[in-house]
């Protein structure tokens, strides 16, 4: 039986990344479309990271009005793993299904190169593996990537410590070095660093391996 | 009818805004000296088939508050332009 879903927007480009990463820990993956009404019998999905649908208008802004987007908003009600990585990040915010927005990144850079987080909370499914406090170098390829949100949202994140991770050296202007979030539950996780990029020490770095391990354990063991 | 409805979408006061700071940045380079408070933004033309004004601006306001903005970080103004 699928396990975990893996949506395909047009524009997606990091789905094959991460159905490889899920055959890495043992768990099964299938591609599901952005029309699609349901998500195959999945316990568990992600959304990927590209362009979806181009990213015009806005990063996840059209991306959110895909049918796909019901079941997962209903899975995520439900309390099953919901993982949006860097544009997974974008649509999961316009979505509604994580606070804030992630805005253009400081100085107008794209940027692209390994970067070390910091693990802020282990109460989400993403890093319930980690220890906290433990650095990783994970990297990020990005143009939208600046987390924004008003403070009452902010001291919401830091009250119910939904803060996941931190960037060690803020590369994009994120509000108190934020790289990723989680909803309250910690059921549903964004971020905008790559985990599934850096599942190899030979190809960089396999400190993705304990965000993505976890993820996994979470499934097996829900 | 149709309504000629503008849409401009504009980060919030307070919202940093990296494209406008850059083009800031960029005009004394120009020569363009004496300006501030660059904020970037975006405008959409759109025709509204409504019955009068005020509906085709209540769904101006609708579609933009829903789609053309992010209200997180935008604030969305609509009006009826002449042309």
């Amino acid at each position: 039986m699928t396990r975990v879903a893996i949506v395909v927007f047009p524009g997606s480009n990091c789905e094959h990344d991460a159905a490889l990463a899920m055959r890495e820990f043992g768990v099964e993956s299938s591609f599901v479309f952005h029309t699609a009404t349901d998500l195959d019998g999945a316990d568990a999905v992600i959304l990927p990271g590209g362009f979806a649908h181009g990213d015009y208008l806005r990063p996840g802004a059209l991306a959110r009005f895909s049918p796909v987007m019901e079941p997962v908003a209903r899975l995520a009600a439900e309390g099953g793993a919901v993982l949006g990585i860097c544009n997974g990040f974008q649509v999961l915010t316009e979505a509604g299904l994580l606070p804030g927005a992630l805005q253009k990144n400081r100085g107008l850079t794209f940027v692209s190169e390994p970067t070390t987080v910091v693990v802020a909370s282990t109460r989400s499914v993403l890093t319930r593996g980690a220890a906290p406090g433990q650095e990783l170098v994970i990297p990020i390829n990005h143009f939208s990537g600046a987390y924004t949100c008003d403070d009452d949202v902010y001291h919401q994140l830091v009250e119910n410590d939904q803060i996941v991770l931190r960037y060690r050296d803020n590369p994009n202007g994120s509000r108190d070095d934020v790289a990723g979030i989680s909803n309250v539950a910690g059921n549903v996780v964004g971020l905008m660093p790559h985990p599934e990029r850096a599942l190899s020490a030979l190809l960089g770095s396999a400190d993705g391996r304990v965000l993505l391990e976890g993820f996994v354990d979470a499934l097996v063991r829900a | 009818m149709n309504y000629p409805v503008v849409v401009e979408v504009n980060l919030r006061p307070g919202i940093a805004d990296p494209e406008g700071a850059t083009i800031e940045r960029a005009l004394p380079a120009l020569g363009f000296t004496g300006v501030s408070a660059v904020r970037a933004g975006k405008s959409f033309r759109l025709l509204i088939d409504a019955p009068d004004e005020a509906a085709a601006l209540e769904h101006a306001r609708a579609l933009a508050d829903r789609l053309l903005s992010n209200p997180v970080i935008e604030v969305a103004t609509v009006r009826v332009s002449p042309s």
